[in-house]
């Protein structure tokens, strides 16, 4: 009896570190989230794959709380997030990495680096930071945004490691990037794996991300409409063709 | 008598130093201005009637507290300030969804409520505010007489506005600022406070409006309209030199204070329009001002 009172408030799993419920976004007038559910356990990499407009950067951007309208509800380490306004979501351990990098021009590289304020402890040192892409110790005077496209998503994931954020939303980081460069942001993200950071990507390329992740979620319209296990997408490869549209 | 261009040297100096003093009030205010463009996008309309405010602050401190001229060079600010915050919390807050338009037409209304209320209880004529006795007479130099306390008007809006620049671009809290300037979506998505950064921002603006009065206060009169004559001319000040630009906003305050005072030198007849018509030609060849950034 009291398990079924449990099931009917929708509640996340015990072991999730974030549980999205039910999820429902807007831009304006116009309706982008119709009930996204996810959920994320800690120490996952879990990858939001879709079509474009499906969806999958708005559902960052309600996680981060910046998103100026949305409601259903947003759980991490089981705080109800969907009320907060976004810097105290930050300063509950998420880190934010968005699409366009976010690089500031009027600050130095060394300022963008040390710009997001330290959010819990334990986050890397900027010595860390450095000899994980060490093209940014070199270029620490110059304007932010005088970097290689490459070098600005490393300055953009380099400066959350930082803040001791230990959920990190990371919007396509691979777009628009040469090979060799996406191959060190995916050594990277292995490495981060490594180090226990939870992480929610994502990501065109699901060749890319078949070769960091656990999970692969499918947003459709703003809803979850699949979900496969990354051992499993070889044999639903159709199917990701077809929700992809490649 | 030595000449320069058949001006004598004595009045082409004199006007070079009215210059630079009308320009030292320029860039303090212009400064103000450009900060609070660049973070908080309000055109604040009321900075000259802050300013107008940090005169009569420093004439009252004197008259009903006896505070003297170097206290309230340090009180009128942070009072101005202080009344700055609460016009940002209660009103100005609310408009940063808006358009740009609806900012300028509030701070406007407030800069006619202010004027108005002083203007009610203390009238137009102006009132005397005395040189502080450490700063009267002046030093005589092989060209000119160079009063003291206009050498220090010079200096001190120098310093504070070099001390700004370098606190904006050198230290911490300055790099928040730029950023919070360039994108406050994501420095706020980062865990930074950024609406206390706007309030502090205005408060800061306004408590530079409410110093630039201070110093004015023994120079001109104290009168209620004393803002609203400077203001305009601020505006195209801050216009010229491209809004928001911080060292934009000083360099083009004290030149443009330089050009007015030889204006007034070599043809007088155009000393009140001279940075008007420079405006115009700014905006035809750089619409982004000398300094901006074009959007």
């Amino acid at each position: 009896m009291a398990e079924a009172a449990l099931k009917t408030v929708p509640r996340a799993s015990s072991d999730a570190l974030l549980a999205v419920r039910g999820l429902e976004g807007w831009y304006g007038e116009s309706h982008v989230l119709h009930g996204i559910d996810l959920d994320v356990r800690a120490g996952e990499v879990v990858t939001l794959l879709g079509r474009n407009g499906a969806g999958k950067t708005t559902t960052l951007r309600a996680i981060i709380g910046i998103l100026a309208r949305r409601a259903g509800s947003i759980t991490y380490e089981g705080v109800e997030t969907i009320g907060m306004a976004s810097r105290n979501i930050a300063r509950l351990g998420l880190g934010y990495v968005p699409e366009e990098r976010g690089i500031f021009a009027s600050l130095t590289v060394a300022e963008n680096l040390m710009l997001p304020p330290i959010v819990k402890p334990g986050g890397m040192s900027v010595a860390e930071i450095h000899t994980l892409f060490p093209n940014l110790a070199e270029r620490a005077g110059s304007q932010g945004t005088k970097l290689s496209g490459g070098e600005q998503q490393m300055l953009a994931i380099g400066r959350i490691l930082r803040t001791g954020a230990k959920l990190i939303l990371l919007d396509e980081p691979t777009e628009g990037l040469a090979p060799v460069i996406v191959q060190q942001i995916g050594r990277t993200i292995r490495e981060l794996k490594g180090r226990g950071y939870t992480i929610v990507l994502v990501e065109q390329n699901f060749r890319f991300a078949q070769t960091l992740a656990d999970r692969h979620v499918v947003i459709e319209q703003g809803r979850v409409v699949d979900e496969i296990a990354n051992d499993a997408l070889d044999a639903n490869i159709d199917k990701l063709h077809a929700y992809l549209g490649v | 008598m030595t000449t320069i261009f058949g001006v004598p040297m004595q009045a082409l100096f004199g006007q070079l130093l009215l210059g630079l003093i009308n320009g030292s009030f320029y860039a303090i205010l212009s400064l103000g201005l450009a900060i609070i463009f660049g973070l908080l996008n309000i055109i604040n309309f009321a900075h000259g009637a802050l300013y107008m405010m940090g005169a009569f602050v420093a004439w009252m401190l004197l008259n009903y507290l006896g505070v003297n001229y170097w206290w309230a060079l340090a009180l009128a600010p942070l009072l101005v300030g202080a009344f700055g915050i609460v016009l940002e919390r209660v009103l100005i807050a609310r408009l940063y969804k808006l358009d740009h338009l609806y900012g300028l037409l509030l701070t406007f209304g407030m800069a006619l409520i202010i004027q108005g209320l002083f203007r009610n209880y203390y009238g137009v004529s102006g009132l005397p505010y005395a040189i502080p006795p450490e700063l009267s007479g002046g030093q005589r130099l092989p060209f000119m007489f160079l009063p003291n306390y206009r050498a220090w008007v010079v200096v001190a809006s120098l310093a504070v506005c070099l001390a700004t620049w370098l606190v904006i671009e050198k230290t911490k809290l300055g790099s928040y600022l730029r950023a919070a300037t360039e994108n406050p979506t994501l420095v706020q998505a980062f865990g930074v406070n950024v609406p206390l950064f706007l309030t502090l921002t205005y408060g800061f603006g306004v408590a530079l409006a409410g110093f630039a009065g201070v110093l004015a206060a023994p120079i001109y009169s104290v009168n209620p309209n004393m803002g609203a004559d400077i203001i305009i001319v601020v505006f195209a000040v801050v216009v010229i030199g491209g809004m928001g630009s911080i060292l934009g906003s000083v360099i083009t305050g004290f030149g443009l204070g330089l050009i007015e005072g030889l204006t007034k030198v070599f043809y007088p007849e155009a000393s009140a329009t001279v940075i008007f018509v420079i405006m115009v030609l700014v905006l035809l060849v750089k619409p982004a001002g000398l300094f901006g950034r074009a959007a």
